[in-house]
């Protein structure tokens, strides 16, 4: 039986355990309504951006001068995974739900006998891939200076997503992260990105005047869109790492609480009974007396 | 009668101002046009400049770097890169970055491309100058 100092001390640093949980947990509430806010507000840009690719991209798809962007290389040799992870641990399954989701894909590709390059942002991913993955990770982008993402830094992934796609390095691009479903549902999710996948009710039935022309401003939009949907990725999983932490901790500080249930128990049970064996001996002596 | 239209502006980020507008005037890739109500649907690219949006509360100016616009016959949407009210400090430095860089590429080409840069680079000198 564990002595009584023992189960003193082990009470005491799963109550301090406890309380750091539950710090976490109120912080990560708090950056999780910002981080929904953001996502809200990018919302309209996204949407209107997606609107006018979709419906430019339908009534240019098939032509000879279509974008290298929204046509593809005309290859599907090599795949770049754009891996994107939190850069801190605890929180749940988020990180390992990504690269789990990354790794089958790109187990996938290979058996195809096709060549795979990923492109890591966030540490835990880039961790966690360097295992089993080492010799595929080609570049990585770090966010971990960043408090909040913005814009700029959907433009730094892109831009060397760019210049990869134009050094000819890859022929298609999927992006990795997870989709914001409520706190305690995020999902892992892959979108390819280059080249643009155009749904298939999309239509040109808006006709419109475009100045310059239609190539043109496609030609323009087409990186603006790569980039928005990048930037719709990391808003999406700044959501989902903290929906993540919170419940995570949430799970943690009702753990800790149970342990400390338990322990008290376990202390209260050793207290009495040695109160009880004392009693046995001092009436036990008196009685041989 | 349709004397008002739907007018949105819009960055990566957030909705920066939306509202009713009799006309918006857009600096446009190819020159500028303004939109007014019961235009016919357009979609430009935008070239750094000054967006003058007449509204309900008279004119408002904002300076934007790049993006596109979507117009339609009720409503003109702007899709902006980066877009700030032009009375502050933060549009003029937005457009003199890029002033330097549109001067760094004309020192760097020769002929034609040159003349396009050195143009390039007046005007949005003016537009620095006016705002």
């Amino acid at each position: 039986m564990p002595n009584l100092k023992d189960l003193k001390n082990r009470i005491a640093s799963v109550k301090s355990t406890r309380k750091i949980t539950k710090a976490m947990q109120m912080v990560a509430a708090a950056k999780l309504r910002r981080a929904q806010d953001a996502a809200v507000a990018a919302r309209p840009y996204a949407d209107k951006m997606a609107d006018v690719v979709n419906s430019l991209a339908a009534s240019v798809e098939g032509s000879d001068t279509a974008p290298k962007l929204l046509a593809g290389t005309g290859s599907e040799q090599t795949h770049l995974l754009v891996v994107m992870t939190a850069e801190r641990g605890l929180c749940g399954g988020f990180n390992s739900s990504i690269v789990k989701l990354a790794r089958i894909h790109a187990g996938k590709l290979l058996a195809e006998g096709k060549t795979v390059k990923i492109l890591t942002v966030g540490k835990k991913g880039r961790e966690q891939l360097k295992r089993d993955l080492g010799d595929h990770l080609v570049a990585h982008v770090d966010l971990s200076e960043v408090k909040r993402v913005g814009y700029e830094n959907a433009a730094e992934v892109a831009n060397k997503v760019f210049d990869m796609f134009d050094a000819g390095e890859f022929d298609v691009a999927t992006i990795f992260f997870n989709r914001f479903e409520s706190v305690i549902s995020q999902i892992p999710t892959a979108t390819q990105v280059i080249p643009a996948v155009v749904p298939e009710d999309a239509d040109a039935d808006t006709l419109y005047d475009y100045e310059p022309s239609e190539e043109a401003i496609l030609a323009d939009l087409l990186p603006r869109a790569v980039t928005t949907q990048i930037f719709t990725a990391l808003l999406e999983n700044g959501a989902s790492e903290q929906g993540a932490r919170m419940s995570a901790m949430d799970n943690a500080t009702r753990n800790a609480g149970d342990m400390i249930d338990r322990l008290t128990t376990e202390y209260n049970r050793s207290r009495q009974a040695a109160i009880t064996k004392e009693l046995i001996e001092i009436i036990s002596g008196a009685e041989a007396l | 009668m349709a004397d008002m239209l739907q007018f949105d502006l819009v960055s990566p980020e957030r909705k920066l101002a939306s509202g009713q507008a009799r006309a918006v005037q857009i600096p446009g890739a190819d020159g500028d046009l303004t939109a007014m109500p019961d235009h016919a649907p357009t979609i430009t690219t935008l070239r750094p400049g000054v967006l003058v949006v007449e509204g309900e509360n008279g004119e408002e100016r904002y300076v934007v770097t790049g993006g596109f616009a979507e117009i339609s016959p009720e409503a003109t949407t702007v899709l902006a890169e980066r877009a700030y009210p032009a009375a502050g400090d933060e549009a003029r430095a937005a457009l003199q970055g890029i002033l330097e860089e549109v001067r760094g590429k004309a020192g760097a080409a020769s002929g034609a491309e040159k003349d396009v840069f050195d143009k390039t680079a007046d005007d949005l000198a003016k537009v620095i100058d006016g705002l």
